[in-house]
């Protein structure tokens, strides 16, 4: 057990975990965003894929790092829109519909790759753009503190950033306000003339922006390449992140970091003498036990039938 | 209600015409020989006895998957852990066929109903959660789908590795513990008889027992299920623990049908490829294997166009993606929908 003290207690450890809390961050501001709006988004994990991909492929055909970045979104997007056009306009049920996209992604990705790269395993004959590292001024000076906070892939400071600028875009804004009374209750939003379904369609078109940002993490600052279902789970923990921290962006932030946490951990633990396979669970029992831990405090008198209630 | 599920039957069809198309297109845009891709892929899986074995092959997990998938579905809980639970399924028929010393027969048995167990336990931890907890079934599936994945993996590398094997494969099977082949130069077996028993089985339960009308009451509103004292908690429970036994038969049969060792190296996505079955085939048991073969159909063809032509066999995620969304949209050719029902009203209305 001095053993495993001795790795957690560390800056690096730290720092670890904000690295590997970046993705699942993103995914999770963008279920929170669907699921304010009273759409819940399952096809996260196939959107953040493909945004990695075509991240990937938008740096290297244009060889900017930038242009990477919004293909990244853009595929994000797409993939996104494509789920609100069936679920809100054509009614196919939402948790069907994101099974499907994530299916679509995990061999389109691969379908997609093949033809750029030839290759259907890994865009290493890609050459595509690694986003920069930023050292924070003064803080960075600061010991233990500096490396723990300093030194991080802009996209790390982003989707911190992002959980702000979602506080104040939910609760400061009259857009926010909209999503919010349409998630709480759809008929009243509607009675006082809130389009419901557009007010769905941008919340869903939101949370893929925000999964592309995590899918351009993925590819182009975590690792600096594209694999096939390189995502493995995050967009679904990332889904239990939103659900423990109640729907708030601080809530939801913690609960990121948690998981954050389990994963970091099971990074680490590679070096010690436990079998890889039940390191490799831990970020996944994590997910579960926290599941069960939120699910409850908020225990109902009865089992609620509809996922939507207990998502 | 007639009226009704030939509109179902034929809104089905139209999206799989819709997908059809959307290949046809994918494939003029990426390939050099566009016409060959689609000829191999619509035609290529009747082109010999061997490709049509591939298509039965391909078809029986499917239809444990689609029946695993479809009767948790048809209580309306979505638990998609059917992927892990074939896959321990799997596992645990591995270690029976190495390490029992059966006869013939009974050693497959035996092994599939072990496999049966350990899918039905992977399961109903979803159910238990959610009955005992209010945890989310679908969160939690999905988490122990790489959970059991990983103990899989760590039982077949620590304790039936084949060190001799070059890859990471077990030991082989006993020579009693596997399924036979039932027709020369196909790899078609005797799981196929299995399939069609858990076809029946399942269809004689959701339709003619009082457990199966329970659970699709329930799963049709559950308030209302309640309220005609229906006892709803038990009714989750044994829909999932169904959903995984069969799920888990499904891996052992298709490990002692296919293989002589267990090679296994990632989730064979057959449990997510349940979903697929089960949407197209609308929940009910007995259009499972229409859905299955069609869907084998579909995976054998692409395998046949990317063999022979240029085009990958990857672009069925595509089609299959829009095949799901389009039959399970209430909205897709709603207004023809419309004119139908009034139409059979209209008549109903002379008649009387």
């Amino acid at each position: 057990m001095g053993n495993l003290a001795s790795i957690i207690f560390t800056a690096e450890f730290g720092y670890a975990i904000l690295r590997v809390t970046t993705p699942i961050l993103f995914a999770a501001m963008a279920a929170l965003i669907s699921d304010r709006a009273g759409v819940i988004n399952i096809g996260l994990e196939g959107i953040m894929l493909m945004g990695a991909l075509t991240g990937v492929i938008g740096s290297a055909f244009s060889g900017s790092l930038w242009i990477g970045l919004i293909s990244a979104i853009l595929g994000g997007v797409l993939m996104a829109m494509l789920l609100a056009y069936f679920s809100l306009y054509l009614k196919t049920d939402i948790i069907l519909g994101g099974v499907a996209l994530n299916l679509m992604s995990s061999g389109g990705t691969i379908f997609i790759l093949y033809l750029v790269a030839h290759d259907k395993g890994i865009s290493s004959s890609l050459k595509s753009g690694v986003f920069p590292q930023v050292d924070i001024p003064l803080i960075k000076d600061i010991p233990v503190v500096g490396e723990i906070f300093s030194g991080h892939n802009i996209l790390t400071y982003i989707a911190f950033l992002s959980v702000l600028v979602i506080y104040i875009f939910l609760y400061k804004t009259p857009l926010g306000l909209r999503i919010r009374a349409v998630g709480e209750n759809k008929d009243a939003a509607a009675s006082v003339g809130i389009n419901v379904r557009r007010i769905q369609f941008l919340a869903l078109v939101l949370s893929g922006v925000l999964a592309g940002f995590g899918g351009a993490y993925m590819s182009m600052g975590y690792v600096s390449w594209f694999s096939r279902n390189m995502t493995a789970g995050r967009g679904f923990i990332a889904l239990a992140a939103e659900a423990m921290g109640r729907g708030t962006p601080l809530g939801t932030m913690l609960t990121s970091l948690l998981f954050g946490f389990a994963d970091a951990l099971s990074n680490s633990l590679q070096s010690l003498r436990v079998p890889a396979e039940f390191v490799q669970m831990i970020p996944y029992i994590a997910t579960i036990l926290g599941l069960v831990v939120y699910s409850n405090q908020q225990k109902p008198k009865k089992v609620k039938g509809e996922m939507e209630e207990s998502v | 209600m007639h009226s009704e599920s030939k509109f179902e039957v034929i809104r089905t069809l139209v999206a799989i015409l819709i997908a059809l198309l959307l290949a046809f297109i994918i494939i003029l845009f990426v390939s050099q020989e566009p016409i060959t891709a689609f000829l191999k892929l619509i035609t290529g899986p009747f082109s010999s006895l061997r490709h049509f074995g591939n298509i039965i092959e391909t078809a029986i997990p499917l239809i444990f998957t689609g029946l695993s998938i479809s009767v948790m579905f048809q209580a309306n809980q979505f638990n998609l852990a059917a992927e892990g639970a074939f896959f321990i399924g799997g596992v645990v028929a591995t270690i029976a066929a190495i390490h029992f010393n059966l006869p013939p027969v009974i050693h497959p048995l035996v092994a599939i109903v072990l496999g049966a167990v350990a899918g039905g336990i992977v399961c109903l931890i979803s159910a238990l959660l959610k009955v005992k907890w209010n945890a989310s079934e679908l969160v939690s599936s999905l988490m122990l789908n790489y959970i059991f994945f990983l103990l899989g993996i760590y039982i077949i590398n620590y304790f039936l590795r084949d060190p001799n094997a070059g890859a990471m494969v077990s030991y082989q099977f006993k020579d009693n513990a596997m399924l036979s082949r039932l027709i020369p130069r196909t790899r078609i077996h005797t799981g196929l008889f299995i399939a069609a028993l858990c076809i029946v089985l399942m269809y004689l339960f959701l339709y003619r027992t009082k457990w199966g009308y329970a659970l699709r009451m329930t799963g049709l509103n559950q308030s209302f299920a309640e309220y005609s004292g229906i006892n709803t908690v038990k009714v989750i429970i044994y829909s999932q623990l169904l959903g995984g036994i069969t799920a888990g038969i499904g891996g052992a049969t298709e490990i002692l049908g296919m293989y002589n060792r267990f090679q296994w190296q990632a989730l064979p996505q057959y449990g997510f490829d349940g979903v697929i079955v089960a949407i197209i085939a609308r929940n009910n048991p007995v259009f499972i294997p229409i859905a299955a073969f069609f869907l084998a159909y579909l995976r054998i063809g692409a395998d046949i166009m990317s063999r022979y032509t240029d085009v990958q066999n990857e672009m069925v995620a595509v089609i299959q993606a829009v095949m799901i969304m389009l039959i399970a949209a209430q909205g897709f050719l709603a207004k023809y929908r419309h004119k139908m029902i009034v139409k059979g009203a209209k008549q109903h209305g002379k008649l009387s």
